[in-house]
C-alpha cells in the first residue's frame, strides 16, 4: 500500500476520486436539502448561507443535487464496468486457453460489437423499452465487454506461456483450471487499471446519454441530467450547467489519473502507454 | 494485397449483415402492434388489418429481413409512416448536417492533435511537454457537448462572433452553414485532438528509440530530419488505430453535440423517430449510423495495409 501511495499521480487520482465517491455515498443517507424538494419561489438564487451552490430552475439545492447526481455517474459507470469485465473477461480468457477457433469467434464477437458505439444501443433498447438509468447501464456494460476481453486475452497470452503455467498443465490442470487459477490473478493488474478507465469513460458516457434524455429519468438525477435540465436556461444562469460540468471533468480526471499512476505503480514498463485505453 | 482487401470486404459485409439481423430482431420482438399504434386503440380490426398489409407487417419475418436488406441494397429504406416520406430521403438530407460536422471535428482534431503530440514528444521531459500533456489530460475528460455550451456562451452570447444554434441549408447559404458547424466541430474535437495527442507522443515517442532511428542518425541526418522521415511515418501506425476507433466515439459525439445547438442533423430525426416509435426510421437510422462506424473500420485496415506491407500477410492482430 505504501508503495502504491509513493506514486504521487495515483494518490492525487485516488483521493479525488474517493472523495466524490464518498459526497456520492453520504447523498444516500444525508444532503443538505432533499432532492425532491421543488420550491419555485427559491429557484436560481445564487451562492447563499443555506444554500451553498444557489439553487436550480426548480429551486432545488444544488449541492445537494450534485451529491446524488454523482452518486447515480458513479452507479452507472460501476455497474458497467461490472457487465463488461464479468462477460468479457471470461471471454478473454476463454480465447487465450484454448485457442483455435474459440480465439477466432471470441475475436470476430469483440470486433462486432465495437461496431455498436454505446449511443446506438441505447438508442434501441430506449426504442424497445423507454428512457432509463439501466439502460444507460446495459448499452455502457456491452461497450465495455471487448474492452475487457481484448484486455484479458492480451494479458493471458503474454503469461500462458511461462514455465508455471506449463507445470500446471503438466499436473493434469484442464484450461478452465488454468484460466482461473494460472491466468486470471495474474492479469488481475491489468484489469484493475482497465476497469478504471472505463469507469471514466463511463462517468463521460452516462452523462451523454442522460443530457439526450437516454439515461436516467427523473426524479433521479444524474450529473448528465443536470445538464439536460440546465440546458433551457443555461444562457441566462450559466452556473447551473458550469457546476455539473466541472464535476465530471474532476471525476474524469482523477479517475485517468489513478489509473496512469495505477498502471506505473503495478507494471513500469507499461509507462506512458495510453494506446491501450482503447485497443 | 488483393487478397488482404477481399478479406477485409467480407468480414465487413458480414459485420453489417450480422448487425442488420440484430436491429431487426430487436425492433421486431417490440411488444404490441405498429399498426394498431399508428391508428390508435379504436381503430376496427379491419383497418388495422389493412395497414398491417401495407406496411408488409403480414409477410413472415425472415422474409421481411430479406426484403429490407434487398431494398436497402437499392437505396430503398422504407416508408416512414410519421413523416410520410421515404426513410432514405430523409437521412440523406440529415446527413447533410452530420456528415461534415463529423469530418470537419475530425479534421480539426487531426490539425491540432498531431502537431502537439510530435512537439511534446520531440521536448520530452521539458516544460512545453509537460503543458501538452496537463492539457490533453484535461481535454480528455471534458464532455464535448459541456464544451460547446460553453464555447456557445463565449463565442455566442458574449462575443457574438457565431451564431449559438440552428441552420442555414447549404443551398441557401453556404458560408452561413460553415459558420453553424464551426462550434460544433470545436467542440467534438477537443477531446479527439487531445487522445490525438498524447498517442501521437507516445508513439513518436517509442519509435524515436529504435535502431533505424540512430541508422539515421548514423547516416548524417540530425535528430529532427531522422525523426521527420522516419520517426513519424512509423509513428502513424498507433495513430491510425486510435483515429478508427475514435470515429465511433466521434459519431456518438456528433449525435449529442447536435442537440446543443439544435442542428437538424441525424441525431434529432432519431430522437423524434423513437418518441413517435416510428420504427422503419430507428431501423435506417441506427443501421447508417452502422455503416458509418464499420466503414471507418473497413477504411482504417486498409490504410493499415497500405502504409505497413507487413500487415497484409496476415489479420491484424
Amino acid at each position: 500500500m505504501r508503495r502504491l501511495l509513493a506514486h504521487p499521480s495515483l494518490a492525487i487520482g485516488l483521493s479525488a476520486t474517493l472523495l466524490f465517491a464518498l459526497l456520492g455515498l453520504v447523498s444516500l443517507v444525508w444532503t443538505p436539502f432533499p432532492i425532491a424538494d421543488i420550491d419555485i419561489g427559491r429557484r436560481f438564487l445564487g451562492v447563499t448561507a443555506s444554500h451553498w451552490l444557489g439553487t436550480d430552475n426548480l429551486g432545488r439545492d444544488m449541492v445537494s443535487l450534485l451529491m446524488a447526481g454523482t452518486l447515480t455517474s458513479f452507479l452507472v459507470a460501476a455497474l458497467a464496468v461490472g457487465i463488461g469485465a464479468g462477460i468479457g473477461v471470461p471471454l478473454g480468457l476463454l480465447a487465450a486457453a484454448w485457442g483455435g477457433p474459440v480465439e477466432w469467434l471470441v475475436l470476430r464477437f469483440s470486433d462486432f460489437i465495437f461496431a455498436f458505439p454505446a449511443v446506438i444501443v441505447a438508442i434501441l433498447i430506449t426504442t424497445l423499452v423507454g428512457p432509463g438509468a439501466i439502460n444507460a447501464i446495459i448499452a455502457i456494460g456491452i461497450f465495455n465487454i471487448p474492452v475487457f476481453a481484448r484486455v484479458a486475452r492480451g494479458g493471458a497470452l503474454s503469461i500462458a506461456t511461462l514455465d508455471f503455467v506449463a507445470a500446471g498443465r503438466l499436473a493434469g490442470l484442464g484450461n478452465t483450471r488454468i484460466a482461473y487459477r494460472h491466468l486470471l490473478p495474474n492479469i488481475m493488474s491489468l484489469l484493475i487499471v482497465q476497469g478504471t478507465i472505463q469507469m471514466s469513460l463511463g462517468i463521460l458516457a452516462e452523462a451523454g446519454l442522460s443530457y439526450i434524455g437516454l439515461g436516467t429519468q427523473p426524479p433521479e438525477t444524474s450529473l448528465g441530467l443536470m445538464l439536460r435540465d440546465a440546458q433551457g436556461v443555461f444562457l441566462i444562469h450559466p452556473w447551473l450547467t458550469l457546476l455539473p460540468g466541472i464535476a465530471i471533468v474532476l471525476i474524469v480526471i482523477g479517475l485517468n489519473i489513478a489509473g496512469d499512476g495505477l498502471r506505473d505503480a503495478i507494471d513500469p514498463r507499461l509507462r506512458q502507454g495510453p494506446t491501450n485505453v482503447l485497443a | 494485397m488483393i487478397v488482404y482487401i477481399l478479406r477485409r470486404f467480407l468480414g465487413f459485409a458480414a459485420t453489417l449483415l450480422v448487425a442488420a439481423l440484430v436491429i431487426f430482431l430487436l425492433l421486431d420482438l417490440l411488444p404490441g402492434d405498429p399498426a394498431q399504434f399508428i391508428l390508435g386503440m379504436n381503430a376496427t380490426p379491419e383497418s388495422v388489418a389493412r395497414l398491417r398489409m401495407q406496411m408488409g407487417l403480414d409477410v413472415p419475418a425472415p422474409q421481411r429481413f430479406a426484403g429490407w436488406i434487398w431494398g436497402m441494397l437499392q437505396g430503398d429504406f422504407g416508408m416512414s409512416y410519421t413523416q410520410r416520406a421515404p426513410v432514405a430521403h430523409l437521412i440523406w438530407d440529415r446527413l447533410g448536417v452530420t456528415a461534415p460536422l463529423s469530418l470537419f471535428a475530425m479534421l480539426i482534431s487531426m490539425v491540432v492533435g498531431l502537431p502537439l503530440g510530435i512537439l511534446a514528444a520531440r521536448r520530452r521531459g521539458k516544460a512545453l511537454d509537460t503543458a501538452i500533456m496537463v492539457l490533453a489530460q484535461t481535454g480528455v475528460a471534458v464532455p464535448s457537448f459541456w464544451f460547446g455550451m460553453l464555447l456557445a456562451l463565449l463565442f455566442a452570447v458574449t462575443l457574438g462572433w457565431l451564431p449559438p444554434g440552428g441552420f442555414t441549408p447549404w443551398h441557401e447559404d453556404a458560408g452561413a452553414a460553415l459558420r453553424s458547424l464551426v462550434l460544433p466541430s470545436l467542440a467534438l474535437a477537443l477531446p479527439q485532438a487531445s487522445i490525438l495527442a498524447r498517442v501521437m507522443r507516445t508513439a513518436l515517442v517509442d519509435v524515436t528509440g529504435q535502431d533505424f532511428i540512430r541508422t539515421a542518425r548514423a547516416k548524417g541526418l540530425t535528430m529532427g530530419e531522422a525523426v521527420w522521415r522516419h520517426g513519424v511515418r512509423n509513428a502513424l501506425l498507433p495513430v491510425l488505430t486510435i483515429l478508427g476507433l475514435q470515429f465511433a466515439f466521434l459519431i456518438a459525439g456528433t449525435i449529442i453535440v447536435e442537440n446543443v445547438f439544435y442542428l437538424p442533423g441525424l441525431g434529432r430525426l432519431i430522437f423524434t423517430a423513437i418518441s413517435q416509435r416510428d420504427l422503419t426510421l430507428v431501423r435506417g437510422a441506427t443501421i447508417v449510423l452502422i455503416i458509418a462506424v464499420t466503414l471507418t473500420m473497413l477504411v482504417t485496415d486498409l490504410a493499415y495495409g497500405l502504409v505497413d506491407p507487413r500487415l497484409r500477410e496476415g489479420p491484424p492482430s
